[in-house]
């Protein structure tokens, strides 16, 4: 538990330091705004449409999807290779049946073009 | 001096160190080395005005980061845009806390001699632990892109989200590998066990490389700094962003750096221990931090060379790269080190 | 001196004449000039798919179309009937290597003419230039807007009896996002797109380019280009500069390779003038220029790369560019802005040391190049990302594409050796063409230019001629001092020269070379007065911007940026 209060302490720390740069300088930098200053970069020009306005087109939402199912069974393989020791034979079997399921999933999205969205 | 103060000073002399070390020492000189091996590769002086070979460059950097204009864009969602850069930032420097930066030093304090372990935060899941906050920086950057309400931050975003899509399951699979063949997830038992048996590059040699170039995605480097790509976004994520927040995401870039060398000194270079050294003692101890320091110095300087020479991929490709090759292969080279493992403990 | 006006026919003359009777004829011409016909407009269009279907034709490829205002000419080019405008195409044919004007009046009450874009695709914008600055209309033109200047615009600038140096402020919207908003020719099953604006002031838009995309994700569905960011009159200001002075405006067009703009549009005078230039000065001319056309591949494959993300290569791009600005300082004095080119030849002799100086420099860009060749040819990384832009034959023709971006497509079109110019038929080369048409085929053209450049660098000045660096006809060229202090005929040909400057006889004249970009040619036309009565510049990289737009359709941001660079598009001279 105090180890993870040192992580908590460094984080904090860090966290402290930071705002009180920010908060310290604050009162020593320029703060000259005008409208075109504080305008959104459009390469020169002004914006006809407002990034907000839209709803962007996100095209590989699937493969979005498809990382979230296989990140967790990523994580139940860190479990097993911790105990990979002690399950022995069984472990190995075990693990090699569920990455062979995870697998054919795999085979299936590719198979299925999911991974080609360009 | 009861265990507990002992402890409590230790912990606080090692955080001061470390942080100190990573901060004032790390990220400054390698925004210095960053132009200076450019320059070098690129047949340049690189800078030369501040300081002896420029070397005092980055505190003129600083400067400029503490007294620039910050500017906020009108319509951008000012709550997000001022939490991003900290949500970048701080896991950037918690990072080092679960880190092994060497063995252990003795200690004599009124009579006692006690060992020192040179880890601040010691928790048997170091590795989980480090994973889960390099991988929040990640939302400081969407969050950056979509709260500056500009098009071009947006697709840097975005291009972020796809990006941390592609590489992450290849690195993860890649890693168990490594807490396979050690049967923990504490970072010191994994030096431990390459001190006393073999540098995991050699027998995971694959698991390493895409270690290795899943860690340059991670840290947003050529040839994977898709969010930024100043030539295409023009700057991405940080188009928006000025003075020091735009310097928080910059220190925050290099000291990812920095983590994710130590990390994969750590996990596949034998992190603090040299083959034939016992590293034992307060000479052994200090050493180690130096063996360690120079591994970190060496993988440091190849982030440094690719990225002055390679040209940027397309996210597309990216993304093709991640799961077409490196997921299947990574996937494959698990089978592979399960194997060695099974037979390792049979022999 | 004056050029004789032979009535040189063209080759398919009989046939034009049996389907097209007196509406198409064919006209007389000074020996340097392109052969022309003269249409009615009602017949142009007609005339047009004739000249491009043809089989005896075949003119594929739309080089130029120069509007001339010919409201204050005299004599024999004075506008009959009142039809006071003149537009002249100008086109080549890829297959039998010949150029052909084509020229038609109209009158000022209905400057009028069919449009050709349908007939090809490259005479789109050419169109809504001279819509933009000499007021030709033309009927059923996509869309007919103002190329150059801005919506706030009134009147057409390059008209003999508009007023100079009125100011017109630009107050309107921004209408090309919003136009490309409402373009409708998006596929059906994109639904969420958005329009991003990219340039004038973007990192990869070098110089001012701009283009409005609709993006589906990254994915670019529709583009639009726009230039005019950088006009700077050049054509307008010739009109009131004498022949010579126009030379350093010249510098400013395409100013990667400024050399080659002055060589050319000196080529152009002294064509019409009929003035021989002394050997050395054209050795040195051929020196010059291809030094100039390394140091254009040198900094496109530069800055395309750094685009690309591969910073080093830039760098080591420009190093031997510098090396060569230092060669060319020594010859003229300035690096950029050379001014080198004099009517007649040159402004002065090159340094003793010229010789050995440029030998030492191949070596150097030699390695160079290979430096740059080592990092990137193979890397799989830029293969894949240069792999993108492609352009097909028929495409690259029909957009009017010349240069390394038409030998790149497959067409093995160099103005070097289809009509050589400057004694380029006396030196060993090759010209590299590539198949494949994208954005690693123009890069490995460019590259393999520069090698061919240094080959011919190598043979020039192995025989480099000695002798006067600029003509003895004294009516061009000043004569030498001692003259002019001497000889009462030196000083009335010094007096005439700066006070008349060159009289070239009255006349109109295409000629053309290969710049850095593809085929610069220069228009002239002249009404025997001592200034330049109109000047029409050919820029190389105005068919190939106005293609960008659909030639990234479909294709992503990343591979836009590819396009952008490998096209190599000079604001300077695609807004001269």
């Amino acid at each position: 538990m105090v180890q993870y209060l040192a992580l908590a302490f460094v984080a904090a720390f860090t966290a402290a330091l930071v705002l009180a740069v920010l908060g310290i300088f604050a009162f020593l930098r320029p703060k000259r705004p005008n409208p075109t200053k504080l305008s959104p970069y459009e390469c020169g020009v002004a914006a006809v449409t407002d990034a907000h306005d839209h709803r962007f087109s996100v095209r590989y939402y699937l493969l979005a999807v498809l990382f979230v199912v296989f990140d967790v069974e990523t994580v139940f393989l860190f479990p097993w290779a911790v105990m990979y020791h002690h399950l022995a034979l069984f472990g190995l079997i075990e693990m090699v049946i569920f990455l062979v399921i995870l697998l054919v999933g795999y085979v299936y999205v590719w198979k299925r073009g999911a991974l080609s969205w360009a | 001096m009861s265990p507990a103060v002992f402890d409590a000073v230790a912990m606080g002399v090692k955080i001061a160190v470390v942080w100190g070390a990573v901060l004032a020492l790390g990220v400054p000189v390698l925004t210095w080395a960053e132009r200076r091996v450019a320059g070098l590769i690129q047949d340049r002086p690189g800078p030369n005005r501040v300081g002896p070979m420029g070397f005092f460059q980055p505190l003129a950097d600083a400067v400029k980061f503490f007294m620039k204009e910050d500017v906020v864009p009108q319509y951008a969602d000012k709550v997000l845009h001022f939490a991003a850069p900290l949500i970048v930032f701080i896991p950037a420097l918690s990072t080092f806390s679960v880190l092994p930066f060497g063995r252990s030093i003795p200690v004599t304090v009124g009579g006692t001699t006690r060992e020192v372990p040179l880890v601040i935060a010691d928790v048997n899941v170091g590795a989980l632990v480090l994973f889960a906050l390099t991988s929040l920086g990640v939302y400081g950057i969407v969050l950056a892109g979509w709260s500056s309400n500009s098009k071009y931050s947006l697709l840097g975003g975005l291009r972020s989200s796809a990006q941390i899509i592609s590489y992450e399951l290849a690195m993860g699979f890649a890693a168990v590998g490594v807490f396979l063949s050690a049967g923990s997830l504490r970072l010191q038992t994994i030096v431990e066990a390459q001190h006393a048996g073999i540098w995991n590059v050699v027998p995971q040699f694959v698991g390493c490389v895409i270690f290795v170039v899943a860690a340059f995605a991670e840290t947003n480097r050529l040839p994977f700094d898709l969010a930024e790509a100043d030539s295409e976004l023009v700057g991405g994520f940080h188009t928006e962003y000025s003075s020091f927040r735009f310097g928080m995401f910059f220190m925050a870039e290099y000291a990812n750096m920095v983590a994710a060398s130590a990390l994969i000194v750590t996990l596949y270079l034998g992190g603090w221990s040299l083959p034939g050294l016992a590293l034992t003692g307060l000479v052994g101890g200090l050493l180690s931090v130096a063996i360690f320091a120079a591994k970190t110095a060496f993988l440091l300087f190849v982030f440094l060379w690719v990225r002055w020479t390679l040209p940027r991929f397309r996210y597309d490709q990216l993304m093709a790269l991640g799961w077409k090759v490196f997921v299947p292969l990574s996937l494959l080279h698990l089978f592979y080190v399960a194997a060695l493992v099974a037979v390792r403990a049979k022999a | 001196m004056s050029a004789v006006a032979t009535p040189v026919g063209v080759s398919f003359a009989p046939l034009v004449e049996r389907k097209f009777g007196d509406r198409a004829v064919p006209e007389g011409r000074p020996a340097h000039d392109v052969p022309t016909l003269a249409v009615a407009p009602e017949a142009l269009h007609d005339l047009a798919v004739f000249l491009r279907d043809d089989p005896s034709t075949r003119f594929d490829l739309f080089v130029d179309l120069a509007a001339i205002d010919r409201q204050k000419l005299t004599g024999d080019l004075a506008p009959r009937d009142g039809r006071r405008f003149q537009a002249s195409y100008l086109l080549y044919s890829t297959s039998r290597n010949e150029h052909l004007r084509v020229k038609a009046t109209v009158p000022e009450s209905d400057p009028t003419l069919p449009t050709l874009t349908d007939v090809w695709p490259a005479a789109n914008w050419f169109e809504r230039e001279a819509w933009d600055l000499m007021g030709l209309s033309f009927r059923g033109h996509p869309s007919l807007k103002r190329l150059l200047t801005h919506g706030g615009f009134v009147g057409h600038a390059l008209r003999k009896d508009y007023e100079a140096g009125q100011r017109w402020l630009c107050t309107e919207e921004d209408i090309l996002q919003t136009d490309l908003a409402a373009k409708t020719d998006v596929p059906e099953d994109v639904f969420e797109t958005v329009t991003l604006n990219f340039g004038p002031s973007h990192p990869t838009t070098h110089g001012t380019l701009r283009v409005v995309f609709r993006v589906d994700g990254e994915t670019i569905v529709a583009a639009e280009g726009e230039c005019g960011y950088l006009h700077r009159c050049f054509e307008k200001m010739s009109e009131t500069h004498t022949w010579q002075q126009v030379i350093p405006y010249t510098d400013r067009l395409n100013y990667c390779s400024p050399m080659i703009n002055g060589n050319g549009y000196a080529r152009a005078v002294e064509r019409m003038l009929g003035v021989e230039v002394p050997p050395r000065a054209r050795a040195v001319r051929v020196v010059l220029s291809e030094f100039s056309r390394i140091m254009d591949h040198l900094v496109c494959i530069g800055t395309n790369l750094v685009d690309l993300g591969a910073l080093t290569n830039f760098w080591y791009a420009y190093q031997p560019r510098e090396e060569i600005y230092s060669l060319l300082e020594a010859c003229c004095g300035a690096r950029l802005t050379s001014s080198y080119a004099r009517i007649g030849g040159l402004s002065q002799d090159v340094p003793e040391n010229f010789v050995e100086w440029s030998r030492s420099l191949i070596p150097k860009i030699r390695v160079q190049i290979d430096d740059v060749n080592g990092l990137i040819t193979k890397n799989r990384i830029a293969v894949k990302r240069m792999r993108t832009g492609r352009v097909s034959k028929a495409d690259a023709i029909a957009w009017g594409f010349t240069g390394p971006a038409l030998r790149a497509s497959g067409v093995g079109y160099d103005v070097r050796k289809d009509a050589p110019y400057d004694g380029y038929d006396e030196v060993d080369f090759d010209v590299p063409v590539m198949e494949d048409g994208d954005n690693y085929a123009r890069y490995l053209v460019r590259m393999e230019e520069m090698r061919q450049s240094l080959r011919i660098i190598e043979q020039v000045l192995a025989k480099l001629p000695s002798g006067p660096i600029v003509t003895d006809d004294y009516r061009v060229a000043l004569p030498p001092k001692a003259m002019v202090y001497n000889e009462m005929e030196g000083l009335i040909y010094h007096f005439k020269n700066v006070f008349e400057g060159i009289q070239v006889p009255a006349g109109e004249s295409y000629s053309f070379i290969e710049g850095a970009n593809g085929e610069l040619g220069f228009h002239l036309v002249s009404d025997g007065s001592g200034f330049p009565y109109r000047v029409k510049v050919r820029p190389p990289c105005f068919p190939l911007f106005a293609a960008y737009e659909r030639i990234v359709v479909g294709e992503m941001i990343s591979d836009a940026v590819a396009t952008l660079g490998t096209l190599n598009v000079i604001a300077g001279e695609l807004d001269r």
